[in-house]
């Protein structure tokens, strides 16, 4: 008599393809995944606590480091929730700046979880093309704040650098560029029989599920919920462009994989519109107080990372510090599905779907 | 003269020449090891956009290889408390050995073949599907649950893809009459198999590069899900060996594909017949390994259960289809 018994595999902390320090304790049967537990917390830092005893302005490069691939969203939706507060009117030229800074850590975003999702299906030189592309946005990006990755960009009440001489002409010529390479990236993966056979019907949720787990972004969007925040609660000077929002039907990775890729050409649209449009000259902050000081009360603001809907709540007694901040952090609920979608999936099914998910655990664990 | 020696009758100086012989052997094949690692991470490293070795002997990095095994002979060699360790240090030796026994068959020239035995087809097939059983036993010594994966995995692929990969050469086998390596060459002279193969050559070529664990069929130790697969918990130079097998595989399946599909050592036309079949031989040889390379920077991986559909399902039945075709073909018109 053959006797089987389940395995407890412990997929990380340490894991290629866990995307850092995430694990998950696995039991499984076989290949077949019985059950999944996430296990999360290791890259807290404890942000939220930590902003109750700085200044508004000090926040800022603690939230560079929740989303690390997209700081730019990030250090807008702590300036957003501020200015909102304080009912400050941002010039023209700061806005443009900040948006054409988003779109492009929009691009680069997508670009990483391009990349290093064709790198989790086995296949490496992807991954490199991409990380070229996304080497070209962070040096103009590197251009506009001094750094590469936690930009440290945005103030409250504008941006604190202005945009370097021919700076936004290159990135007008960055537009075509990016363009012809997405091309070539259709050509390399998407249509590679091999690619298909691994992520077409994996992963797949319905529009209901989706809603029900608090999912946002691309993983909402490829269920056929057409809700970007960009277009449905507009900030910013976003009302100004003209852009889709890309949609599929079918809720599996494959169809995350495309919204992404999609995505990225929309924002290629914002940017060569932001391109066009952009004021001469004029201010790049709004008169504030030197000391920032929010108003009593609280306010809630939410707007569309890379990954979905981040959201920032402040409650404010009056002080320079905030009483309670609070970020909504869209990897974080987008992860909640996940133990769901991987039962009965075999562990190469495990890794497919957990890229196509697209987290960052800087802002899964906050 | 290797014919002559092998009928001559024992004596010292036969073993010494056959020493010798076996030394110049291990000495082109560690060559080849040591410089295909570095044309392999030259030319994946020229496809992705980067340099690949070019610091350790001179610009285009000669010694690279060299200082990484020196690198893992200084290494500590840890054997897991766990682990089985009987099994665990033998693992890698029976995954190396019949990399290079099978070597023996191979006529790289019509005069440079250690054995010219008449099932030398079969030989090599039966010989390299001993490996499986190193990294089966790796993977289980090891104590360790991605190595056990790794080694499953491993067996379950053997299974599939040996099948087809005899299958795919029975019509080259058909054709020439023999399963003598040098007879299948002698045979290509008026047509290389590739080309009166097609089906058999490309069925063959997949299932030889799942023999071979390289992408997309890696999956034993597929470094996304399994972290190292069946090899997780080896370092040094045990490691050094299960690489080494690898490496000396890609030789080997390179050489077979070069006897079987590319006509060895003939030259293409016969007015070329001056070049020296060596030369020949390196040419095909190299190409051969230049598209194992191309294909390890292009693809990503199979999933295991769509490998083992894909086998079965597919490369089998286009395997039995050939030789039935062959048959036909051969019986109607020859």
């Amino acid at each position: 008599m053959i006797r089987t018994e389940e395995m407890i595999l412990n997929v990380g902390p340490q894991h290629p393809s866990t995307h850092g320090v995430f694990r998950l304790v696995v039991k499984i049967d076989g290949e077949i995944i019985t059950e999944a537990k996430p296990v999360i917390g290791y890259l807290h830092r404890g942000t939220e606590k930590l902003a109750e005893d700085l200044q508004y302005t000090q926040i800022i490069p603690y939230t560079d480091r929740m989303d690390y691939l997209s700081s730019m969203t990030n250090n807008y939706i702590l300036c957003h929730a501020v200015e909102t507060m304080m009912g400050i009117e941002i010039p023209e030229r700061a806005d443009f700046l900040r948006v054409i800074a988003m779109e492009l850590n929009r691009i680069a975003s997508h670009l990483v979880a391009w990349g290093t999702y064709i790198l989790d299906l086995g296949a490496t030189s992807p991954f490199i093309y991409a990380f070229r592309d996304r080497e070209m946005i962070i040096n103009m990006l590197n251009e506009l704040s001094g750094a590469r990755l936690t930009f440290n960009y945005m103030r409250v009440g504008g941006v604190k650098w202005d945009a370097p001489e021919g700076w936004i002409e290159k990135v007008g010529s960055f537009v075509p560029y990016l363009r012809g390479q997405l091309i070539g990236y259709h050509q390399l993966v998407s249509g590679n029989e091999i690619f298909l056979d691994r992520v077409k019907g994996v992963g797949k949720y319905t529009k209901e599920e989706a809603i029900q787990y608090s999912l946002s972004g691309p993983n909402l969007r490829s269920t056929g919920v057409k809700w970007d925040l960009r277009k449905d609660e507009p900030y910013s000077i976003y009302n100004r462009f003209n852009f889709d929002v890309p949609t599929s039907e079918d809720g599996d990775c494959l169809a995350r994989y495309h919204l992404r890729l999609q995505e990225i050409e929309e924002s290629l649209k914002i940017l060569e519109q932001a391109v066009e449009q952009f004021p001469g000259e004029g201010p790049i902050m709004a008169k504030v107080p030197k000391i920032i000081k929010a108003p009593k009360g609280e306010a809630f603001v939410r707007i569309e990372s890379p990954r979905g809907e981040i959201g920032c709540y402040i409650y404010s007694d009056g002080k320079k510090e905030p009483y309670r901040l609070k970020f909504r952090r869209p990897s974080f609920y987008n992860l909640q599905i996940l133990p769901k979608l991987l039962k009965g999936e075999n562990i190469a099914n495990m890794i497919a779907i957990l890229g196509a998910v697209d987290i960052v655990l800087g802002e899964v664990d906050g | 003269m290797i014919e002559e020696l092998l009928q001559s009758s024992p004596g010292w100086a036969n073993f010494g020449i056959f020493f010798l012989l076996g030394a110049v052997l291990l000495l082109i094949v560690l060559g080849f090891v040591t410089y295909g690692i570095l044309a392999e991470r030259k030319v994946l490293g020229y496809m992705q956009l980067r340099h690949g070795p070019n610091q350790v002997g001179g610009k285009w990095g000669l010694l690279q290889t060299v200082a990484d095994v020196l690198k893992l002979l200084l290494k500590e060699d840890i054997i897991p408390k766990a682990a089985d360790r009987p099994l665990f240090i033998i693992a890698p030796v029976i995954a190396f050995a019949p990399s290079f026994m099978v070597l023996a068959t191979m006529p790289f020239t019509d005069k440079f073949q250690f054995a010219d035995i008449g099932v030398g087809l079969l030989y090599y097939i039966a010989v390299s599907g001993l490996t499986t059983f190193g990294m089966l036993l790796g993977g289980w010594a090891s104590n360790n649950k991605y190595a056990l994966l790794g080694g499953m995995r491993a067996s379950a692929q053997m299974i599939s893809y040996e099948i087809p990969l005899v299958m795919s050469v029975l019509g080259v086998i058909l054709l020439t009459g023999s399963l003598n390596l040098n007879d299948m060459v002698e045979a290509q002279k008026h047509g290389w198999f590739i080309i009166l193969q097609p089906i058999g050559f490309v069925v063959f070529f997949i299932a030889s590069i799942a023999e071979l664990n390289r992408t997309p069929f890696d999956l034993p130790e597929s470094e996304n899900e399994l972290v190292a697969g069946y090899h997780v918990e080896y370092s040094g130079f045990r490691w050094a060996f299960f690489m080494l097998a690898e490496y000396v595989y890609l030789f080997a399946m390179s050489a077979l594909i070069t006897v079987v599909f590319l006509g060895g050592w003939l030259a293409p036309i016969s007015f070329l017949d001056f070049i020296p079949g060596a030369v020949w031989f390196a040419l095909k040889f190299s190409v051969v390994v230049f598209v194992y390379i191309w294909l390890r920077a292009t693809l990503p991986r199979f999933r295991a259960d769509k490998l083992m559909e894909f086998g079965w399902k597919v490369l089998l039945p286009i395997a039995l289809a050939n030789i039935f075709l062959t048959a036909l073909i051969k019986s109607l018109f020859f």
